[in-house]
């Protein structure tokens, strides 16, 4: 018989999220699934390099921990698990997974790893054109290191059709991870597009986690949620005609209110009646929101187009370094002598060669967020100098910040604090392909 | 008056583009944001740091603005030499508006 009712939590807005709010979630939260989403844009292109190293490697850092945290109490709860914390390799995540299991003595568990969002050979045989710059993708052929599609949620429908308790992927569609056990549990069609656009609210409004529940919330004085230390994670609470209230659990710190929803659901949209996911053109512009309860938002009005056809592939290449260097300066004219540390270092780095490498010369107190323009009338008693350049070798991007760090012998008086790195940059561009080239997978294990 | 006298904000980034909303604590102050906070506002008010055009979306069902940065992060996210690489910290910023 199809659910009348499902409540999905969200359990990570990101790879380095709290753990303990999960863990609450699927205690306390009364739900049925409870969804991980924690790959950024350009992880899963360092998971590919951890997985050229080592075979076994790739997946998430956190997974073993999380896991750990959440199986026993999920297998209690009867919690199923949507996750991508497979990264780059979601079978080698299902293996530590069922490994995890064993060693916690838990059993009856179906374990399901989605396949196919890695199309490296693809798009390596084929010259697409770069969305950002409409440049041939060939023009970083020799430095591409991973090609990763965004799916859709038609595998992770797949493996919870299967049985799996479960699912564990690589690169999907972040409101895909969250939609895909509504569709599943109403049996709901996938070309009723209008369906399939309240999905996407209801995923767009989870997957950021504590967002929606008052996280990268407060002002004080100006919009005020307690006890942040205590943030609880989201539930939605999905009916099978597609009307849904996003809660959390009773106790938790944090709200969910109007305005904490109205943030979440404008969060990297651009322009809402088009927001564009592998599964739909989804349309938020007729969206209404209703605060129903305490801690209780209703959402409604979401609607959708037929889907592209098209997938983005995100493609990792290493682009450059960045050598930084910092210094502090504090009391009667920090600001003076800040900016002298900074004319001495460019000028330092003139002398060597970098004049007209890609850099950026900044104030930090004063104009390193927003520029010269905003920081006007503002005499801080503190500012830390820094200088980020970009460069071709780690030799040279070495040099950067030694150069801030000599500021303590060669530079202005009182200058404290000295700190240098050096980070090799893995971008990210975005091709677009047909979905039929995308051959997906799910394969299965069991403890 | 600031615009953070009736509005909040949240931003977002997504490749070399930054979106910042703009929300009406009373929705009835909504129509003077659609008066007051145009796209050519904003695009003067990021001058320095927002190199490509400035969209405005408007969003009467809960009270809000969205508008669209392009070329605004530096290159984005992933190389950008930038503080904050996100950009995350634009809304502060905008909320600083003389309205």
């Amino acid at each position: 018989m199809k659910s009348q009712t499902i409540r999905i939590g969200s359990g990570a807005g990101y790879s380095g999220d709290r753990i303990e709010p999960a863990l609450e979630l699927a205690e306390k939260g009364n739900i049925q699934y409870l969804v991980f989403e924690c790959l950024a844009e350009r992880t899963i292109a360092l998971a590919q390099l951890a997985k050229k190293n080592n075979p076994e490697a790739g997946y998430d850092p956190l997974l073993e921990e999380r896991m750990r945290a959440v199986l026993p109490t999920c297998k209690k709860n009867g919690v199923k698990i949507i996750t991508n914390m497979g990264a780059a390799n979601p079978v080698a995540a299902m293996n530590k997974t069922i490994e995890i299991a064993r060693e916690l003595e838990l059993d009856d568990l179906k374990i399901a790893a989605v396949t196919g969002d890695d199309v490296f050979d693809l798009v390596k045989e084929k010259n697409y054109k770069i969305l950002e710059t409409g440049e041939d993708l060939s023009t970083i052929k020799d430095s591409m290191i991973s090609a990763n599609a965004y799916l859709g949620m038609e595998p992770i429908i797949e493996a919870l059709s299967n049985g799996a308790d479960i699912v564990i992927t690589g690169r999907v569609a972040d409101p895909a991870l969250f939609m895909a056990p509504v569709f599943h549990e109403f049996e709901w069609p996938l070309k009723n597009w209008d369906l399939v656009g309240k999905g996407t609210v209801l995923g767009h409004l989870l997957e950021c986690a504590g967002q929606v529940t008052g996280g990268y919330f407060t002002d004080p004085g100006v919009k005020d949620i307690q006890d942040l230390a205590h943030l609880g994670f989201p539930i939605a609470v999905v009916k099978n005609d597609g009307s849904f209230f996003i809660t959390k659990v009773p106790g938790t710190g944090g709200q969910v209110t109007l305005a904490t929803c109205k943030e979440q659901l404008l969060y990297e949209i651009h322009d809402p009646a088009q927001y564009i996911t592998p599964d739909v053109i989804a349309d938020f512009s007729n969206v209404t929101l209703t605060q129903i309860g305490k801690d209780e938002v209703a959402v409604k009005g979401a609607t959708g187009k037929k889907n592209t056809g098209k997938l983005k592939v995100s493609v990792g290449y290493k682009d450059s370094f960045i050598g930084e260097g910092q210094m502090s300066y504090g009391g009667p004219g920090a600001v003076e002598r800040g900016k002298l540390a900074l004319e001495i270092v460019k000028e330092r780095l003139r002398l060597k060669g970098f004049g007209e490498n890609e850099a950026k010369y900044d104030l930090i107190g004063s104009n390193a967020l927003h520029g010269n323009e905003r920081s006007v009338n503002n005499e801080p008693y503190e500012v830390r100098a820094r200088v980020a350049v970009r460069t071709t070798t780690p030799e040279d991007a070495k040099v950067i910040g030694n150069e801030v760090e000599t500021l303590y012998t060669n530079g202005p008086a009182g200058g404290g604090g000295a700190t240098k790195s050096v980070r090799e940059v893995i971008a990210v561009k975005s091709v677009l392909i047909d979905i039929e080239e995308v051959k997906t997978g799910v394969v299965y294990k069991t403890v | 008056m600031k615009l953070r006298d009736i509005a909040h904000s949240r931003t977002g980034d997504k490749g070399n583009i930054s979106n910042i909303s703009v929300i009406a604590f009373d929705e009835k102050d909504y129509p003077l944001l659609l008066e007051k906070v145009t796209a050519e506002k904003v695009k003067q008010h990021f001058s320095e740091l927002v190199h490509g055009e400035v969209i405005r979306y408007e969003l009467p069902n809960i009270g809000a603005l969205n508008f669209v940065l392009f070329d605004a992060l530096s290159g984005g996210v992933t190389r950008s030499l930038a503080l904050d690489i996100h950009g995350k910290s634009y809304s502060s910023a905008l909320m600083d508006m003389d309205i």
